[in-house]
């Protein structure tokens, strides 16, 4: 990766264009009045095709993807992206299917949506699906609806908490506030499993339901789950899914017959749509038969959701098929309990025993830390991956550890690859423990080196025009 | 063996042994066994690749192409073949959010193109890094305008919104606790003074109007910011950011906030997404923001760098007190409009505006001249999007364009028919859906 400074602005030369439109063929249409037209300038950049095409290719040269190398982090489920899915998803008849169309003109489409309606259920043990929502957090919201809706149609109106567990993703809360739902946190035991205890007082009529992922922020599945769920049910509430750590169920348990009511599964993750950098995800949300009728009142997209992801994940369902679906799940947890078992002698595990997707260490045994030399944080430990062709583990999440290292390596990843990462993570913890400032002063071979977050919250600059 | 998996026999046993296991069933010895399910799923056998582009290529024949006629909501613009190129470069595509931004140069600096560029078309102050798409970004609006006034409890909507605006921001506003009031459209606008008279009733925190209403007509919102900051609201203008080049700019109406989908700048039509939502504030309002924001900054070098920031709005800090629960966005989609403007420039977007207009004109004069429709509003200024009614009961015309070849004439809630132009549409292409429809 090389350092590149240029924005598309500064590449701007008036009259210079990169566009190429037909003739106009129609008689001039009337002025627009003066009262509603635009008098501004317009501050665009003015560039040539091949401007365009050379910076944003110089841009991308400073970006590193999972087709760059190994992308470990944590909760994010970074598996390779199969290409025959773009291929599909650019097809024309999908491409330029306009979304008001009526059904008679959008069978394929349709079909699409029945068949991931279908295969989801299965997958999951729901009995329907929702694809309106475009993220995971978006499908949360839209679970926490239809949890509100269920209430609100059995005329219970009191029902305005729910439970998250301390170890939650920060979407579940702010999901939950966004729903006009009060949160009420359930504290973790030392094992990392909700504290059943704790919960039981928490569940009284005010509550609508509780948000979990199984396995856990933590990587750890919720052995109480059973119970759980028969408290909770009594209890009157319902239990929510977060699919953002589905991956290691994969094939092997189901949300739905562990008593969950509502899901959301993040095709972006699970079923390997790309990230782009931050989006587009899809966001399904499932629910079991006794809340179907919640559906239809909930519409919280413009159309018809995502289709382009929900058209690459159905691409890889298909591919996978029946045979192979189970080892998505058993790949991924092999793979992190490898690298798990292989590390913990130089990281602290603070909680031992088989893990499923992903795990998380609380930093560094030995830190280098002496005399006036601070030691060796995760936030060193991180940048220092960099260096070497790695991208970081996600940090300091979840938030029941000072040093979380949360470590997820997906089954698309080969043994070579595991074992490099292996090696280079014993490499740094021995580089931290002989010279912890090596570390502090990580990345040293990157396109930039650590920058000053702190002045970029002080003195925001938002936009070439406010740096100009 | 399936191409996605990499482990052999071999390095399965391997890993097994030094995770201290005999099994892979061993990996699940924590799941109550009751949960594990044994045998296979019921789901289709595995494809080959070459029977998956077959079977989805059959997907695809099986929808219309069409050529469209139609806008509410998703327009057809031309998307430039360097887009899709560019886009699908993979160091882009394979990208996380990018939170490491030594190696997330290349998405920070998009996304603070893309602000400015939003910023520029808006006229306003400050872009986030992009929404889920224009009615969502209208809801997150809707909940912003709360956040940022005192003991305003409602939000107004114009009717003159497109109809699945006005349906995303009522579910969100129900479950917020919101309270919906309706603006009425009079003569073609939203009318300013039944405005005034909501105003009046002092419990407004928003009002959002539509800048080119569900008719295509270009509203004219004099007065509407004095008299919405008059009693402390929020003038909140949902927009289409091609029209923008050519119509009145929300900063130009003294707006709040501005809301609207992308998806005019170059994105296909794909079903309805993905699409990209933008929000621009002014700079008042930058800690009210939803979604992320990028900023510039220098690294130890002193090298221009660009990081996320003023991030304790967000939900990975604040949990439920952030500003929104999104995460992730559309990233990708934000870099398909920074480079269709880039492209484009001021002029191309005003050409753009320019052909679509034209031909939108050419056509409604030429659908009036069949006799077969009345105009609704005429003399209404409007770009490439207009309302007609017709005389007779449409479906049997919907039908013979739909097998000619055309998208044409949607049905609106009123009982008229919608047209829309872009700068694809060819003048012989219209001049046969006329034919078309003059033939009854």
């Amino acid at each position: 990766m090389k350092y590149y400074d240029k924005l598309i602005f500064e590449l701007s030369k008036e009259g210079r264009v990169g566009y190429s439109l037909p003739k106009n063929q129609f008689p001039a249409a009337p002025e627009l009045p003066l009262q509603v037209k635009r008098t501004s300038a317009l501050c665009l950049p003015e560039v040539s095709e091949p401007d365009v095409v050379r910076h944003y290719t110089n841009l991308s040269q400073m970006n590193f993807g999972v087709d760059t190398g190994f992308y470990p982090l944590g909760s994010c489920t970074m598996k390779y992206n199969p290409k025959i899915n773009e291929e599909i998803a650019a097809l024309p008849g999908f491409n330029g299917l306009h979304p008001l169309m009526h059904a008679g003109l959008t069978k394929g489409a349709l079909k699409v949506y029945q068949e991931m309606n279908k295969a989801l259920a299965a997958i999951t043990g729901m009995y329907a699906f929702t694809f309106d929502p475009c993220a995971g957090a978006h499908g949360e919201l839209t679970g926490l609806m239809i949890m509100r809706q269920y209430h609100m149609n059995r005329g219970d109106l009191k029902r305005t908490k729910v439970i998250v567990p301390d170890s939650a993703h920060g979407t579940n809360p702010a999901s939950a506030a966004v729903c006009g739902l009060e949160v009420v946190e359930v504290k973790s035991l030392e094992n990392g499993r909700i504290d059943v205890e704790a919960l039981k007082p928490l569940l009284d009529d005010s509550v609508a339901g509780i948000m979990m992922t199984n396995p856990n922020t933590l990587g750890l599945f919720e052995t109480q789950i059973k119970t759980i769920a028969k408290l909770v049910h009594e209890a009157g509430g319902l239990l929510y899914y977060d699919g953002a750590n589905m991956n290691p169920l994969m094939g092997v348990v189901r949300p739905g017959d562990m008593g969950f009511d509502i899901m959301h599964l993040n095709l972006h993750k699970t079923f390997s749509t790309p990230h782009g950098g931050g989006g587009p995800g899809a966001g399904p949300v499932g629910v079991a038969k006794h809340l179907e009728d919640c559906l239809p009142d909930i519409r919280v997209s413009g159309f018809h959701g995502n289709f382009g992801v929900i058209l690459r994940a159905y691409a890889y369902i298909l591919m996978l098929g029946k045979d192979n679906f189970k080892k998505v799940g058993q790949y991924s947890v092999l793979s992190a309990n490898y690298i798990k078992e292989s590390l913990k002698d130089l990281y602290k595990l603070p909680i031992e025993g088989v893990c499923k997707h992903e795990f998380v260490f609380d930093g560094l045994i030995n830190d280098g830390a002496h005399d006036d030399v601070p030691g060796a944080t995760t936030l060193d430990v991180a940048k220092r991956l960099l260096d070497y062709g790695f991208h970081a583990p996600t940090i300091y999440f979840p938030l029941l550890f000072h040093q979380a290292l949360m470590i997820e390596p997906t089954e698309t990843e080969s043994k070579e690859t595991i074992d490099a990462f292996i090696a280079v993570m014993r490499k740094i913890a021995e580089e931290a423990a002989a010279d912890p400032m090596l570390l502090h002063d990580a990345p040293h071979n990157t396109p930039i080196s650590r920058p000053d977050e702190t002045a970029a919250a002080r003195n925001p600059i938002l936009k070439y025009q406010d740096a100009n | 063996m399936a191409p996605y998996f990499p482990h052999t026999e071999a390095d399965v046993q391997s890993m097994l042994e030094k995770a201290g296991l005999k099994s892979l069933d061993d990996l699940y010895s924590d799941v109550p066994s009751e949960f594990l399910r044994r045998g296979a799923y019921h789901l289709p056998d595995a494809l080959s690749e070459q029977e998956l582009r077959d079977w989805l290529h059959s997907l695809d024949s099986q929808n219309a192409h069409l050529k469209v006629f139609v806008g509410q909501g998703a327009y057809d613009h031309y998307t430039p073949s360097v887009i899709p190129y560019l886009t699908q470069r993979s160091e882009f595509l394979t990208a996380y959010t990018p939170y490491q931004c030594e190696i997330s140069q290349g998405t920070l600096r998009y996304i603070f193109e893309y602000q400015s560029m939003i910023c520029a078309l808006t006229g306003m102050d400050i872009s986030n890094a992009s929404l889920y798409d224009g009615p969502t970004a209208a809801a997150e609006a809707m909940k912003m305008s709360i956040s940022c006034t005192r003991k305003k409890t409602r939000v107004l909507l114009s009717k003159g919104l497109l109809p699945h605006v006005i349906k995303v921001v009522e579910t969100y506003a129900k479950f917020h606790g919101v309270e919906i009031g309706y603006v009425p459209v009079m003569n073609g606008q939203t009318c300013p003074n039944c405005l005034k008279a909501e105003l009046a009733k002092d419990d407004v925190a928003g009002v959002i109007v539509p800048s080119i209403n569900r008719y295509g007509i270009v509203e004219d919102h004099s007065g509407f910011a004095d008299a919405i900051h008059a009693e402390k609201g929020l003038l909140i203008e949902y927009c289409d950011p091609s029209a923008l080049a050519v119509v009145k700019t929300p900063g130009e109406w003294d707006a709040d906030i501005a809301v609207g989908d992308g998806q005019p700048l170059g994105l296909p039509l794909c079903y309805g997404g993905p699409y990209v939502g933008f929000m621009a504030v002014k700079k008042d309002y930058m800690r009210k923001m939803p979604g992320r924001i990028v900023g510039q900054t220098a690294d130890k070098e002193g090298r221009r760098a660009f990081v996320l920031t003023l991030q304790a709005r967000e939900q990975h800090i604040k949990r439920e007190k952030a500003t929104s629960n999104i995460c992730s966005n559309e990233s990708l989609m934000a870099l398909w409009v920074t480079i269709y403007l880039s492209l484009m420039g001021p002029e191309g977007l005003r050409e753009v505006n320019r052909l679509s207009s034209d031909g939108a004109h050419y056509l409604y004069d030429e659908l009036v001249k069949t006799g077969q429709f009345e105009e609704v509003f005429p003399g209404k200024p409007f770009l490439k999007e207009f309302v007609l009614k017709p005389k007779k009961f449409p479906g049997l015309m919907q039908q013979k364009l739909e097998k000619a070849g055309y998208f044409a004439a949607l049905d609106t809630e009123e009982g008229y028919v919608s047209f829309c132009v872009t700068e694809k549409r060819t003048k012989a292409e219209i001049d046969e859906l006329v034919k078309i429809i003059k033939e009854g």
